[in-house]
């Protein structure tokens, strides 16, 4: 079993003071004595708490907020989380959202420690997706962890247990989103006013990770100068250091180029029209993506003639066969493919 | 530029379903071979055409620049010699590494027949290196490819063999030892053993331009897994061509058996099937010819049915490798269902829980909560299970 590690740097009892800081802005939080301690924990644990988040993806804030909850014993259908875009365009939001009040920890409430692998899940998988429901999510299953029993048993141990089978399948969306956007990405060179190249890319992800995403585009691609434009963020990388920004519009990206025929031509020719299988396509390079992909434009017409292609060569039957080789032609560079 | 990272990518997919990763590309197709299944052999009319070396750096380089490709797939038809053919192939990929610093994919084909010395070069600069073996029988081979040599194959790929287990052996040595310096020295590193094909090396088949049945299929994969240490053997539907042999008439691709053999190929590389288990001798089933893989359900669905008296296995107490055997469990599948079972019972429902096809795999195992009963004595389990005959499509 993998050791346990802390959720945080340390879940103790610790200052309400010190659960402020981050991107939470401070509430009035005051030094207590014990007594009225206690009976603030009561209150806190029954009462509804409303915890509103910097960004989608405020794992910062999300894990301040989720440690002093869970130490204050307010079970997860007591919470209601949401991030500040959601808030300004909810009518019904109770109050502006300036603050969260974190409440204080309940009396001996101990060290919480989770498996490390809990810890990547939330953090690098689960916080990403699009379903404002991850939040909740990943409280209810911390606060089972932290319960103790068969709850928590099955809550780090149980790969079928319903909420554990919830985040693989969250996870595994985003995993999916991160490595479609790794393969459908495309960049169209644009010189700058500078007379620099920088490779521009315009694309749709499902989910939050075009920050997250960037790592990988860093690692391939450390030498140019490029820039990945979703309409939740933007990403530009200017060969020495990450730069990011708020999202954008399709019509921000460059227009195809002269070099993206030759990317064309070598898609119209390694298909092979006997084996057409469309479902297949698809399943792998769902039609969302395709608005997004110069070689999708000619999926339909390589469809629609392939059958008779595949036909033609069969009716047309050996051809006389010749020892020589043909002699070069220079001027039939489109069968190069 | 470049980097490779763990599994590659595909970066689209053509409308034949079959993934674009690399720029697949022949440095020409002028070629002094006869290969009956190919469409650039020298008795074919296919117009012909050449690419410098710089062109297919350029172009390899300008479609990674794009994020279209993980690197480059070259290959080449022979021209003058295996061996000035061999050293132009290898000339791009040195090209690329050593000019560009161009840190892709490179998949080389190589030449049976060229020089070792230049296989070795070809090694230091590719991440996986490949011969085809192109049919699966010696036979078939001088019949259909008459300048190709099987035993000069098998040469070729037991010496790449033992350059990969080398290079590998090396690395794993050199990483090994510590470095011991003098204390408040600096911190110092030896330069690393060089790479020799780190992608390790594959080869293809051709399916379906002889007569060879599956079970010969299989039992040449599973020589070329066991002594080359081959990491994929490719199966490739012969499929029509322009410009057609006389000997060798078109057809629609096989492209139902062609996957069948990959499902079979799958069951012994992940599954602990061996070659001769998938397809028996003499085949029992009515339904398909002997030696062959049925067409209808898959090879372990097919293999389930023949061996009955194995099942039901039980879901809480069964080892790792008998679950492997269950029609609709796949590796993943058991891992989870092992990581479930060492905190409770498995039920019925946590089946469901799992995506698994219910129809399929219920007759073959049994929980906490359910048995199959008389399920897997019934005649027809095979009719009830195959999928139902579906009209083919128009388009």
């Amino acid at each position: 079993m993998a050791r346990d590690t802390c959720f945080s740097t340390a879940i103790r009892p610790e200052p309400v003071e010190g659960l402020h800081h981050g991107h939470i802005p401070a509430s009035t939080g005051s030094a207590r004595t014990g007594g009225e301690d206690a009976q603030a924990t009561e209150a806190s644990a029954s009462q509804r708490h409303t915890i509103t988040l910097a960004h989608p993806t405020d794992w910062h804030g999300f894990r301040t907020a989720a440690r002093a909850l869970v130490q204050a014993h307010v079970p997860p259908h007591a919470v209601d989380w949401r991030c500040q875009a959601d808030a300004a365009e909810d009518l019904f939001a109770p109050e502006p959202a300036a603050s969260n009040t974190l409440p204080p920890p309940a009396p001996g409430a101990l060290t919480l420690r989770v498996p490390p692998d809990f810890v990547r899940l939330c953090g690098q998988q689960l916080i990403l997706h699009r379903d404002p429901a991850r939040f909740a999510l990943m409280y209810r299953l911390l606060w089972r962890m932290a319960q103790g029993g068969s709850e928590a048993e099955a809550a780090r141990h149980d790969p079928l247990d319903a909420d554990r089978l919830l985040a693989h399948h969250m996870a595994r969306a985003v995993a999916r989103d991160m490595h479609k956007m790794h393969a459908f990405v495309r960049f169209r060179p644009v010189v700058e006013p500078d007379g620099q190249t920088v490779h521009m890319a315009w694309f749709e992800p499902d989910h939050y990770i075009t920050v997250a995403n960037a790592g990988f585009f860093i690692r391939r691609f450390t030498q140019m100068r490029w820039a990945i434009l979703t309409p939740d963020a933007s990403v530009r990388w200017d060969g020495q250091q990450l730069h990011t920004g708020p999202g954008a519009q399709r019509s921000d990206a460059p227009p195809p180029d002269a070099g993206e025929a030759l990317w064309l031509t070598y898609y119209r020719h390694i298909f092979n029209p006997a084996r057409l299988k469309m479902g297949m396509m698809k399943k792998e390079m769902p039609t969302r993506y395709w608005h997004n992909l110069p070689e999708a434009a000619l999926i339909t017409e390589l469809a629609q003639t392939a059958h008779e292609r595949s036909a033609q060569m069969v009716a047309a039957g050996p051809t006389t066969p010749r020892k020589a080789i043909a002699p070069l032609r220079p001027d039939r560079s489109r069968d190069r493919g | 530029m470049g980097s490779t990272e763990g599994m590659g990518i595909c970066h689209s997919y053509a409308p034949d379903g079959r993934c674009i990763s690399l720029l697949k590309v022949l440095l020409t197709n002028f070629c002094q071979y006869d290969c009956l299944y190919c469409v650039n052999r020298v008795t074919s009319n296919v117009p012909r055409a050449r690419f410098t070396v710089d062109e297919v750096v350029q172009l390899t380089l300008d479609f990674y620049r794009r994020n279209c490709i993980e690197g480059l797939f070259l290959s080449s038809g022979i021209i003058q010699s295996p061996d000035y053919t061999m050293e132009q192939v290898v000339e791009v990929a040195r090209v690329l590494r050593e000019e560009h610093d161009f840190r892709g994919y490179i998949h080389l084909k190589t030449i049976p027949d060229a020089s070792p010395e230049l296989m070795q070069r070809a090694g230091r600069y590719a991440d996986r290196l490949s011969i085809n073996i192109e049919l699966p029988t010696a036979e078939g081979l001088t019949a259909l490819a008459p300048e190709k040599d099987s035993a000069a194959i098998d040469r070729s790929m037991a010496r790449m063999a033992v350059h990969i287990g080398e290079s590998r052996a090396a690395r794993k040595e050199q990483a090994a030892q510590a470095i011991v310096s003098m204390p408040q020295s600096r911190t110092t590193r030896r330069a690393s053993a060089p790479l020799f094909a780190p992608g390790g090396q594959s080869t293809q088949m051709i399916v379906g331009a002889d007569a060879t049945d599956d079970r010969t299929i299989l039992a040449t994969s599973a020589r070329l897994y066991g002594t080359h240490r081959l990491r994929r053997v490719y199966y490739s539907a012969f499929s029509p061509i322009p410009d057609a042999a006389r000997a060798l008439p078109l057809a629609a691709p096989p492209t139902v058996r062609e996957h069948r053999l990959y499902q079979a190929d799958w069951l012994m590389r992940f599954y602990g099937f061996t070659h001769d288990e998938i397809v028996p001798p003499s085949q029992g089933n009515p339904g398909s010819q002997a030696g062959m893989l049925a067409l209808d359900v898959d090879p372990k669905l097919a293999w389930a049915l023949a061996h009955r008296e194995r099942f039901p296995v039980n879901l809480n107490t069964a080892p790792r490798e008998l679950l492997l055997r269950v029609p609709g469990f796949g590796v993943q599948t058991v891992d989870r269902l092992l990581a479930a079972r060492r905190v409770r019972r498995l039920r019925h429902a946590d089946l469901a829980r799992l995506h698994v096809p219910l129809k399929k795999v219920l007759p073959f195992v049994e929980a906490a909560d359910y048995r199959p009963g008389r399920a897997l004595e019934a005649v027809d389990l095979a009719a009830q299970l195959a999928p139902p005959p579906v009209q083919r499509s128009l388009f």
